[in-house]
């Protein structure tokens, strides 16, 4: 089972844009504090994001005809690699990039393409995704924001969206929402539409959360009137764009290294103050083994993306041990450092990790919770 | 080549040689010649010899997915430990005997050392052979014993790859009999795969079946002298998945797993002898540790890449 799976190699062209995608990095975030680098893709910068928009380290997988630089889920992984890595703040296109440009590709009109995709690929319009509802969260399709159809054609939407990320700094949603029938018929009857966030009936809170940040937010829609090629793919489709939306945001490597820049701090921390006992040797290597085997499991789930598939189930293994391990990081190195209470640990390195600590619980929540993604395994193993 | 040309005809080798009574028999002190004999006569022995030395000249990745099915099918001899010492042998210019050679790298109990002939120690570079004198580990049907007085330290990257390929080999199959035995087995008047409880349990096994079979391919791509991170890494990830697909597997099986008459422990006791055979994830963990500290001032991930 899974044997498609298997070790999978970097084109040595995508290894060969690192040093160029470094030094980019290397300007943004050489002001950043490690707390703030271990933000990672929840830190917003949107003048970072149009640079690498400019330097064509966006929409990478878009042809070249929609402003894209048609290479492949490879580069992207390397690219993301090298911004995860760093710490660098991505949380402005992330979205865009990942998600939103595919599907429009995938599913819009030469229109939309044409509309969006250009902007998207120069890290000049964000977007957030409208999935979970104060009443719809794993249960997805029960989803009760509803646009209906207009004589003219228009959508008129109504209804509320809540946890979605960056939707104060975005230009755009796209809103899994009713189109037809209740919540009722579950997965029929719903659809995707892309939001202009700017229209009138729209009401923005953002939600802060335990840490101090203000990353997602509450969306509310009163009367909004929606143009007819609001619409993105087919009406009553929308589930099945969904599932497929979900295989980008649940395969890349961000799932794996949402951590490690605590993990580099630490390792420097113990390198400083020179600590080489046994067992700090087993958990720095337990932690590097770890991370040596996720990465290859992502590279090779980014191999059956660059082979056409959409490896859902896949997809969903490698993102339930990766951020297992994710969150397991912060629990380990605490323990490490108060196991060692008479070592000076900086208040930076502190706040690192109590920061990774308290984040930690989105990790295995964002894009499909540890037991949500369990069930699709299950599936997978002819279990249900 | 095709692999495949190679594949399918050791797994048939296999399922004819060593059937679970087959395996049974062996565990219990029986005469293993006939398996062992089997083995020899199928050339598959020499895989790994180079070909101007007269075997196949497979690469340690190549044959992999041979190793693996050892572990698929709990072989109880040391077919894969003789598979790399014949290939060291021939590197350095020693005749093999015919006999099941064994590889013993520490103190502790050595894998199928009790059904060998000989004992290899020393380095990849300089194997040393010995006739095998073996102390029991009193274990019950235990095929590993103690092989006092070696040192075969230098050989334990080399036989930690071996272990995590078949490791990873049966892994796999204990995941299959596992989600099998979930969906025959009826329990509240429906399979207990249904339940979900169950069905996260048997995710998990999966996932962990999957990282034992990532890490073990890890180790393999770097050869016979194996890079140590990439065999840290390898046994590391083994280890670390073995011990949690046993305990997994056994808890969806109820008691029947536990039962002799039953494959299942077939399996999960060479996971755990395997697990801690050539140093288990702690140890490994600690030399990769000691490798990461060498370069503390570099990223993680650039440390991989270069791992």
């Amino acid at each position: 089972m899974f044997e498609t799976l298997t070790l999978s190699t970097l084109p040595p062209e995508d290894e060969a844009i690192r040093p160029a995608l470094r030094a980019l990095i290397a300007e943004a975030i050489s002001e950043l504090p490690v707390d703030r680098r271990a933000r990672s893709w929840q830190g917003f910068d949107a003048s970072f994001s149009r640079k690498l928009g400019q330097a064509g380290y966006l929409g990478l997988s878009i042809p070249k005809s929609y402003g894209g630089a048609d290479r492949s889920p490879f580069t992207r992984f390397v690219v993301v690699e090298e911004l995860l890595s760093a710490g660098a703040p991505v949380a402005a296109h992330w979205i865009a990039d990942r998600q939103s440009g595919p599907l429009i590709r995938h599913f819009g009109t030469e229109e939309q393409r044409q509309f969006y995709l250009p902007r998207i690929c120069k890290g000049e319009a964000l977007f957030c995704i409208g999935m979970s509802e104060p009443g719809s969260g794993s249960d997805l399709a029960s989803v009760r924001t509803r646009a209906d159809r207009q004589e003219d054609g228009s959508w008129l939407l109504n209804g509320q969206k809540i946890w979605t990320t960056n939707a104060m700094h975005s230009d755009y949603m796209i809103a899994l929402v009713r189109t037809s029938g209740t919540s009722a018929d579950r997965q029929q009857g719903l659809s995707q539409l892309i939001v202009d966030l700017k229209l009138p009936g729209i009401t923005i809170r953002p939600i802060v959360d335990l840490t101090g940040d203000a990353h997602f937010a509450e969306v509310f829609f009163e009367d909004v009137r929606l143009a007819p090629d609001a619409l993105i793919g087919a009406e009553g489709q929308g589930w099945k764009q969904v599932t497929a939306e979900l295989a980008f945001e649940r395969s890349g490597p961000e799932r794996i290294y949402s951590s490690v820049v605590l993990i580099d701090a630490w390792v420097r921390h113990l390198e400083a103050v020179g600590r080489k006992d046994s067992a700090t040797m087993r958990l720095a290597g337990s932690l590097t083994a770890q991370l040596a085997v996720l990465r290859e499991m992502s590279l090779a789930v980014t191999a059956r993306l660059v082979a056409g598939e959409s490896p859902v189930v896949e997809a969903s293994l490698m993102k339930d041990l990766g951020t297992g391990f994710e969150q397991a990081v912060p629990q380990l190195i605490g323990d490490d450092l108060a196991a060692n209470p008479d070592e000076p640990v900086d208040a930076e390195l502190y706040r690192t990790l109590l920061y990774v600590t308290h984040i930690a619980p989105s990790f295995s929540l964002r894009g499909g919770t540890r037991e949500i993604l369990r069930g699709i395994i299950a599936r997978g193993l002819g279990l249900r | 080549m095709d692999m495949q040309e190679l594949i399918d005809p050791f797994a048939r080798l296999i399922e004819d040689l060593c059937t679970p009574a087959a395996v049974r028999a062996v565990e219990a002190g029986g005469d293993s010649s006939a398996m062992w004999n089997g083995f020899v006569e199928s050339g598959f022995l020499d895989a790994l010899v180079a070909e101007e030395a007269g075997g196949a000249g497979l690469s340690l990745a190549d044959a992999a997915p041979l190793i693996a099915l050892l572990g698929r099918h709990a072989v109880p001899l040391p077919v894969g430990d003789t598979m790399i010492a014949r290939a060291l042998l021939a590197a350095a210019g020693v005749e093999a005997p015919a006999g099941p050679i064994a590889i013993a790298t520490g103190a502790g109990p050595a894998p199928f050392a009790a059904v060998a002939s000989h004992i290899l120690s020393g380095s990849p570079e300089v194997p040393v052979l010995s006739e095998a004198r073996v102390e029991a580990t009193g274990v019950h049907h235990d095929v590993d014993g103690y092989a006092p007085g070696l040192d075969g330290k230098a050989l334990r990257a080399v036989a930690a790859m071996l272990r995590a390929i078949l490791i990873s080999g049966a892994a796999e199959r204990v995941m299959e009999m596992t989600v099998a035995y979930a969906n025959e087995r009826s329990q509240f008047g429906k399979p207990i795969g249904k339940q979900q409880a169950v069905q996260q349990q048997l995710s998990v096994l999966a996932e962990q079946a999957v990282a034992a079979r990532i890490a073990a391919a890890i180790g393999a791509r770097s050869g016979l002298t194996p890079r140590l991170a990439d065999a840290a890494i390898a046994k590391h990830g083994a280890s670390l998945a073995a011990a949690q697909i046993a305990a997994i597997a056994h808890a969806v099986h109820g008691a029947i797993g536990i039962s002799e008459e039953y494959d299942l422990q077939l399996l999960t006791r060479r996971l755990h002898g395997w697990r801690l055979a050539d140093g288990s994830e702690g140890y490994w963990a600690g030399v990769l540790g000691g490798l990461r500290m060498d370069e503390a001032g570099k990223p993680t991930a650039d440390f991989l890449r270069a791992a």
